[in-house]
């Protein structure tokens, strides 16, 4: 045994040691707490079926990319079945009982689950290699990734709208459901800063926090309906993102990254320390509901008015609220993808794409970057604003606790992730980063877990977004005479 | 009559250093006027100072009667002075249509599809790859687009920084019969800053030789061709 073979074992063999190490510590030991004292236990089947899978795994995938189609055909097969089967058997013989015994069974349901995906993975790659290695590369023609893209988001928009409607739909799914768009239109709007002027903003959940005390504030002291404050709010937001804007326009890369990341921290501490304006860490509460056109969403209206449930005519359902709710955000999130997919092909929108091209080279072609710049700040930080509006209605309860840093640096993932400037990238990204993590919330601190381990996979397998397509803004000319 | 461009004592500053000692430059409209200078002699800094970055400490610059010592490089620009920036700069990821938009933001009154038409007589290759983006043009084709993109706002002076530079000799003898034509059939005028100072010296009507960011010489084209101190720095001694 020599060749390819023997360089595969081997390698096999490394990988599935640097796991072991790394896996001993993770998996094969375990921490519990019986009454007060702490007790070390150790898990050695776990810790053995997660190096196997592992070398197995990476066996697979060295067999997958010399284009053997049949080996990694098989071993994928049975790593993706064999997973599956083991899922099964968690699932029903250990019993499925309340959350506490998911703890005590995910590190199995976890490898289980990886070891099925990966096993989907390593098959569908040398499926793939299988199918094609008949065929010559020219056969191959490129897909027309524009159309692709439009069909795609054609399809996802559709899906969207009838999301509520569909069987077996509930509460929960259309609550994560807004979570997400929440997220969605969040990273459109930062899709503006970051992926089309290419400024890279750490701190835009100020401005989503601007928005929703905005509205919080407006709503609480003047008693103003949701209608007239969504503008306002939008507006205060973009004011703040001139004002940030302008000390910052000088700065690049890092230095602008740690600027607007300050801009953040300071915005969600004014809030906490101004307690006789924003009432500190105690938040605002009763924050007003959306009406429906003028038609509250309450079980007894005052006397004299009408309520949605009883000018229509249905029994009163607190689902109504959550499917309004779902709608306008989706709403919302559509006007900022309408808007930035118009803006792109307008001057300005240009502008910010050459901005993030070749600052430079702008300048030598009469854009004035100092307006350019804080244009593209002013609209991403209103469409946050909007988004906080959006959100302060929705929980009914603000308080700085929602505007921390973590909240910038998943946006600032999504868009990244997603790849800069692409709008399907954006909203896909937030759907593995966001809903996911959201959907599987029993699982703990393992949704962390596969949170990080989504994003090194994206970041090993689409280093530059899930989708790197850039729809040129102009197509067709006339031909030279 | 008065020149287009008119450089008057100016000097220019990377922090204590001294890039540029006091130059005079005059520039006549409608004429080819090139520089040439060995490296690090102040030549792209001059036509940087011309667009206002870096400023120019002291002296005047005047375009058309005007002083634009201190105005800002897009006002500048806005004015009808376009500029090929060292390095070509083109915008790598987005189309040649969309790089030649880019050039039509320092007048907004152009007709852009005139002008599009136009840059692609000049240049047929980007016709051909007009949807395609940037950076996958060759580095003769960027240079192409470049000049292209500057030529879009129709502008009354063309700065070019070392259009040739990195281009096999028969490319850069066509940007430079290119540079010929938009001279003669648009009347646009233009500055040149060559280290290929043969081919600039055969193109310009008139050229300044700097040093040390000084000028040294001044001349029409043949003039400094024949000048053996030129010939001797510049052309390898070898101009017969």
């Amino acid at each position: 045994m020599n060749s390819p073979h023997a360089a595969s074992l081997r390698d096999a063999a490394l990988v599935a040691g640097i796991a072991g190490i790394l896996a001993f510590p993770f998996v094969g030991l375990l921490l519990t707490t019986e009454g007060t004292a702490p007790t070390l236990s150790t898990r050695f089947p776990e810790f053995a079926g997660a190096v196997v899978v592992i070398f197995f795994g990476r066996l697979g995938v060295s067999a997958a990319r010399r284009g053997q189609g049949l080996l990694p055909l098989v071993l994928g097969l049975a790593m993706a079945v064999g997973g599956a089967l083991s899922l099964v058997v968690e699932a029903t013989g250990l019993g499925a009982s309340g959350a506490a015994a998911w703890h005590a069974f995910v590190p199995g349901t976890f490898l289980s689950t990886v070891a099925c995906a990966g096993g989907i993975a390593i098959a569908g790659l040398a499926g793939r290699n299988y199918l094609m290695q008949d065929r010559k590369p020219a056969e191959r023609t490129p897909l027309p990734m524009g159309q692709l893209l439009l069909w795609l988001g054609i399809a996802l928009a559709g899906f969207a709208i009838l999301l509520p409607l569909l069987p077996g739909v509930d509460r929960r799914l259309i609550d994560v459901a807004t979570l997400v768009l929440t997220y969605v239109m969040l990273g459109w709007g930062l899709n503006i800063v970051v992926g089309l002027a290419g400024l890279l903003d750490l701190g835009y959940v100020a401005f989503y926090a601007v928005g929703a005390y905005s509205y919080a504030l407006l709503s609480v002291t003047f008693g103003w309906s949701f209608w007239v404050c969504l503008p306002v709010a939008g507006t205060l937001a973009a004011l703040f993102g001139i004002l940030l804007g302008f000390p910052v326009l000088r700065l690049r890369g890092d230095y602008l990254a740690i600027v607007t990341l300050g801009f953040g921290e300071m915005i969600r501490i004014i809030l906490l320390n101004w307690y006789d304006f924003t009432n500190g860490p105690d938040g605002i509460t009763n924050i007003g509901r959306p009406s429906f056109f003028g038609l509250p969403f309450k079980s007894e209206p005052e006397q004299g008015t009408e309520s949605f449930h009883t000018f229509f005519g249905v029994t009163y359902d607190p689902v109504h609220r959550l499917i309004f709710m779902y709608y306008l955000i989706l709403a919302l999130a559509f006007v900022t993808n309408a808007f930035t997919l118009r803006i792109r092909r307008l001057p300005i929108g240009r502008a910010w794409e050459a901005l993030r091209e070749d600052e430079i080279a702008c300048r030598s072609l009469g854009v004035n970057p100092r307006n350019t710049k804080l244009s593209a700040f002013a609209i991403g930080a209103m469409f946050a604003g909007f988004a906080g509006s959006f959100f302060a209605t929705r929980q009914g309860f603000v308080s700085p606790e929602s505007f921390t840093f973590i909240e910038s640096a998943i946006l600032v993932a999504i868009v990244v992730l997603g790849g800069m400037g692409s709008q399907i990238g954006v909203a896909v990204a937030a759907i593995i980063l966001v809903g996911l993590p959201e959907y599987f919330r029993e699982l703990q601190e393992y949704r962390m877990l596969a949170f990080g381990m989504g994003m090194v996979l994206i970041m090993l397998w689409r280093p530059g977004g899930l989708l790197t397509h850039r729809e040129p803004t102009i197509r067709t000319r006339p031909a030279p005479a | 009559m008065t020149p287009l461009l008119k450089v008057t004592g100016v000097r220019t500053f990377y922090g204590a250093i001294e890039a540029l000692r006091g130059v005079d430059v005059e520039v006549a409209e409608g004429e080819i006027v090139t520089l040439i200078g060995s490296n690090g002699a102040g030549k792209s800094t001059l036509l940087m100072t011309i667009c206002g970055n870096p400023r120019a400490r002291t002296g005047e610059i005047q375009f058309a009667d005007q002083d634009i010592t201190r105005l800002r490089t897009w006002d500048i620009v806005r004015l009808g002075i376009a500029q090929t920036p060292e390095g070509r700069r083109i915008f790598p990821r987005m189309t040649v249509l969309e790089n030649l938009q880019m050039g039509a933001v320092a007048n907004p009154a152009v007709d852009f599809d005139d002008g599009v038409r136009h840059a692609f007589e000049l240049f047929p290759v980007l016709g051909r790859r007009r949807n395609q983006s940037g950076g996958t043009l060759s580095g003769g084709e960027q240079q192409m687009l470049a000049i292209a993109r500057a030529l879009i706002s129709q502008p009354r002076l063309l700065l070019l920084d070392e259009p040739s530079l990195g281009l096999a000799p028969r490319l850069a003898r066509q940007i430079f019969a290119v540079l010929r034509e938009i001279n003669r059939t648009s009347g646009t005028t233009i500055f040149l800053v060559e280290q290929n100072a043969y081919h600039a010296l055969r193109l310009c009507h008139r050229g300044y030789v700097l040093a040390n960011g000084l000028v040294t010489l001044e001349g029409t084209g043949s003039e400094l061709l024949a000048n053996p101190a030129v010939q001797a720095a510049y052309l390898g001694g070898t101009g017969q």
